[in-house]
């Protein structure tokens, strides 16, 4: 199928727009209206101060990663490897080792996520079992100053993480 | 003898300090916020001295002492002497040719508030200021750099151009008033006409005011006449390789210009520090008059930033050819009707 054009012609200037000077005259009006507007009222300005005000995000919003509790304190996890297999930028090792509790296989002895892997596309929270991590904190991924700063570790990830009510797999409470 | 340097002295040194320097150091804050208001933004207001931001204006300050602090950079195969001298030379004229200004009327007889009360009067004040081309050209050829050989010539052409338009706009004025001192021209626009509008230059000329505004807007190198320091075609033109204080000194040259050109036109065109219906020798009329000839400065200053964040570059050729083809006829046309006019009047 041929696309459709459309011609949009250029008006021709009419005598006060042919002698320019009108028009910038205009212009000069529209600037000067700018600025005593939002001189001192800032009535137009669309500006956001950032790190002191900031916009609301939708709570379906994907931010840094962070690792549930069990009502004890302990983390979710049972280092199933389930999230770090699904992800698509293999950012998340896991290094797992047995838990003390036999009714409760396995615990993450390591946990870290490359945050310049990470491309937080939440695939990580869709494969976990029992509700360990999630990517809801709606907190930013910080600048760093060198390539392991950006990897975040089981204390990081704990330190955002709170108790989930969800029922937890392996062991009947 | 001496007493009369000490006085030019020390005038010299307070017009540096406190009105060139710290004017033009708010200009680059003026130029900064008044932008972003323009363009519904908000503007520097972050650097703050104790949590106090003032609007922003600590942000000149930070950015004197970024400026000092820089490194110094000269290309290696830049000719040292004259990259060495450009700066200075285009950041002195527009300086000296403040002398010419007066800033209030004289007290009890004496020149106070002008530095020289030279018989040169405004001519001194167009001769020093044209000198500044031969800075920013210098500048240019001196760096090795295309960019900066392409705003070197493109300013001097500019410029040279412009330099006729803007001294044709003035010989309309001079010829109304029949001189060149400024104190003389001030005192014959205080005069009123017809017993109440004051006989100020936007008034018996007001073609040669528009024709000195374009001109001088060109001559201060900023939009639309921004050709020299093209960011988009030439990086930044003549300044290219410049870096540190000498870049400042370039940048500061170029408020001072502003000032410059805003202060001329005040003297010119309003009445300078002329107040209609003040006359006398008490302080406060005194220190009036000299806040009313900063107003005026400042409403031509924010005349020039408003076309500043107004109107789009324009071509080269076209600039050229405003200047040349609209410019200088209309000056010429200005001068021709000043005359009939006054040869039929008188």
């Amino acid at each position: 199928m041929v696309a459709k054009v459309k011609n949009v012609g250029q008006p021709p200037l009419n005598l006060t727009e042919s002698l320019y000077v009108t028009e910038l005259v205009r212009g000069l009006l529209t600037t000067n209206r700018h600025f005593w507007r939002n001189w001192l009222r800032r009535k137009d300005t669309a500006t956001l101060e950032y790190p002191d005000r900031k916009r609301p995000y939708s709570p379906r919003w994907r931010g840094l990663h962070r690792l549930m509790l069990r009502e004890d304190g302990s983390p979710r996890c049972v280092a199933c490897m389930m999230c770090s297999t699904h992800c698509p930028a293999n950012c998340i090792t896991i290094v797992a080792r047995e838990h003390p509790d036999p009714a409760i296989e396995k615990v993450p002895a390591s946990f870290e996520i490359d945050l310049l892997k990470c491309i937080f596309c939440g695939y990580c929270e869709e494969a976990c079992p029992c509700d360990a991590i999630r990517v809801d904190s709606g907190v930013h991924a910080q600048p760093v100053y060198g390539r392991d700063e950006a990897i975040i570790d089981l204390a990081d990830l704990l330190s955002r993480g709170s108790q989930s009510t969800s029922k937890q797999g392996g062991r009947s409470l | 003898m001496l007493e009369l340097i000490l006085i030019a002295l020390a005038k010299c040194v307070f017009l540096f300090l406190a009105f060139l320097l710290g004017g033009a150091a708010i200009l680059s804050w003026v130029e900064r916020k008044m932008s972003a208001v323009i363009q519904d933004r908000i503007g520097p207001n972050r650097a703050n001295v104790l949590g106090l931001t003032v609007f922003g204006l600590f942000h000149p300050i930070a950015d004197g002492i970024k400026m000092l602090f820089k490194e110094d950079f000269v290309p290696a195969r830049a000719d040292k002497v004259l990259f060495f001298f450009a700066p200075m030379l285009s950041f002195v004229p527009p300086l000296l040719a403040f002398m010419a200004i007066p800033f209030g009327p004289p007290i009890a007889g004496r020149e106070w508030l002008l530095v020289s009360d030279s018989q040169m009067g405004l001519l001194f004040l167009l001769a020093v200021a044209s000198i500044g081309i031969y800075g920013h050209t210098l500048a240019g050829w001196s760096s090795d750099n295309k960019f900066s050989l392409m705003g070197a010539l493109r300013t001097s052409s500019q410029l040279f151009s412009y330099e006729v338009g803007l001294t044709l706009s003035l010989l309309g004025v001079f010829m109304v008033y029949g001189t060149i001192l400024p104190q003389s021209i001030i005192a014959a626009q205080s005069e009123l006409m017809w017993g109440w509008l004051p006989r100020w230059g936007i008034v018996t000329q007001p073609l040669a005011f528009i024709l000195f505004m374009l001109s001088s807007i060109a001559e201060t190198k900023r939009a639309p006449f921004d050709l020299p320091e093209a960011d988009s075609e030439l990086v930044a033109g003549y300044s290219t390789e410049y870096s540190s204080m000498r870049f400042a000194m370039f940048f500061l040259s170029e408020f001072v210009g502003i000032l410059l050109v805003s202060a001329f036109g005040a003297v010119l065109f309003f009445g300078g520090w002329h107040v209609p219906g003040l006359s006398g020798d008490a302080w406060w009329i005194v220190a009036l008059q000299v806040g009313a000839f900063l107003a005026k400065t400042g409403a031509l200053v924010y005349l020039q930033m408003l076309v500043r964040w107004t109107v789009p570059r324009m071509r080269f050729d076209q600039v050229i050819g405003f200047g040349w083809k609209y410019l200088i006829p209309f000056g010429l046309l200005n001068l021709l009707v000043t005359a009939v006019v006054l040869a039929v009047w008188r």
